[in-house]
């Protein structure tokens, strides 16, 4: 690992300040630390966000389920409210990575890191998440911008995460049997305003697959999607799965 | 280069360190704990794993820094007055490993799911134990040795 500066920063408008273009924000690391290890990333300065109190925590009041940035995922696994209000999210952050991963790595981290294959980006878009920001919120469907790549800005930090409670949910996925992350899963969230199909590890980026979700908004049924041909098109192919087999996955787990 | 004080093992220790000191690093090259073993050194083996303020975590991918006033507690913390912990006892009765590369993640990271499942099932465990990889024993004696210890706690 090249050598760098490490700070850790007292509140979010210092950890703005102290930010450039060769800075990274540390949270749970579980991706920025290994990416320097490895030389696919290095920075002048890393700044410690943990020490951010009020970047961490749970709260729900009414239809939300508001998550703090820096809250990591053995707490949305293991926290009673999530597990009432939206199961589905809790049982998602139960099946990220392992143990150790799970009491470092951090829902903002993840978020913000938009790895193709993550899982936490398809609870967002799912879920009608909006992403609050030091400057501004963001819903999830404009935040996730491509390939590791988020609408955020140099300095910009994700305070929290709010997540609308859905009728009915369910997160499925077939898990990489080494690292966890998802070959494909779908995350599937019945609104009162509609049905959202989010699918990640599919294709470059996470997105809702808008023709299922209009099939299950008019009829929320699993027959209703039995004649609907998912297109290969445009979805990864590598070792692990075939485009046409992650295309049928997608179906599946719908 | 930045000061960390940490308490490991139940003994405070202050040192300035380069900022990108990994714990792994911290406790095998400086402080000499080599009991703590580093295999794939990028968080997938499990064979570095050690408790943080009582949570078990993958010491290569943590940076020293980074848990500046944290307790720590590596395999030779496990041990009192010279007595195996039960864990310890029960990998070693059971031939719960082989050539004990990866034991000393196996047992931190066993020992952290008791504290939540006092009598895990073998799948629990199996499920629990997915990020520490051993390459020789195929699991069978591990899993059974977690059981004994479970028994015994």
């Amino acid at each position: 690992m090249k050598i760098f500066n490490y700070h850790s920063a007292k509140d979010v408008k210092e950890a703005s300040k102290l930010s450039s273009s060769r800075s990274a924000f540390l949270a749970g690391g579980m991706t920025t630390i290994p990416s320097m290890k490895l030389g696919l990333a290095s920075y002048k300065d890393i700044i410690n966000i943990k020490g951010i109190k009020k970047l961490s925590g749970i709260k729900i009041s009414g239809k939300k389920v508001t998550i703090g940035s820096t809250t990591r995922h053995a707490e949305v696994a293991n926290s009673k409210e999530i597990k009432k209000a939206i199961p589905s999210l809790s049982a998602l952050a139960e099946g990220i990575g392992d143990p150790q991963v799970r009491n470092r790595g951090t829902i903002g981290g993840s978020i913000a890191n938009n790895d193709p294959a993550a899982d936490y980006p398809s609870a967002c878009i799912a879920l009608n998440a909006v992403i609050h920001t030091n400057n501004r919120k963001i819903d999830a469907e404009k935040f996730f911008r491509g390939m590791f790549e988020t609408s955020l800005k140099s300095g910009e930090i994700i305070e929290s995460i709010e997540f609308a409670i859905p009728q009915k949910s369910s997160y499925q996925k077939y898990p990489n049997p080494a690292s966890r992350y998802a070959i494909v899963g779908v995350y599937v969230a019945k609104h009162k305003s509609g049905v959202n199909v989010a699918v990640t590890g599919a294709k470059s980026c996470v997105y809702n697959d808008k023709n299922l979700s209009d099939i299950l908004s008019k009829s929320f049924s699993a027959d209703a999607i039995n004649n609907t041909k998912i297109s290969a098109s445009g979805m990864n192919s590598d070792i692990h799965a075939s485009a046409d087999y992650r295309a049928n996955m997608v179906k599946v787990f719908c | 280069m930045s000061k960390v004080s940490l308490e490991i093992n139940g003994k405070k220790i202050s040192k300035e360190i380069p900022d990108h000191t990994t714990l792994s690093i911290f406790l095998r090259d400086i402080l000499n704990l080599t009991g703590t073993h580093v295999g794939c050194d990028t968080s997938q083996c499990g064979a570095c794993v050690v408790h943080v303020d009582g949570k078990s975590i993958k010491s290569c991918t943590a940076l020293a820094v980074d848990l500046d006033g944290s307790k720590i507690t590596t395999i030779e913390g496990l041990t009192t007055n010279g007595k195996m912990h039960p864990m310890q006892e029960a990998f070693k009765k059971l031939h719960g490993l082989q050539c004990g590369f990866c034991t000393p993640g196996m047992v931190m990271s066993a020992i952290d799911l008791l504290k939540s499942k006092k009598n895990p099932s073998d799948t629990e465990i199996r499920d629990w134990l997915e990020g520490n990889i051993c390459r020789c024993t195929g699991y069978q004696n591990i899993v059974a040795a977690v059981k004994e210890a479970a028994s015994k706690m």
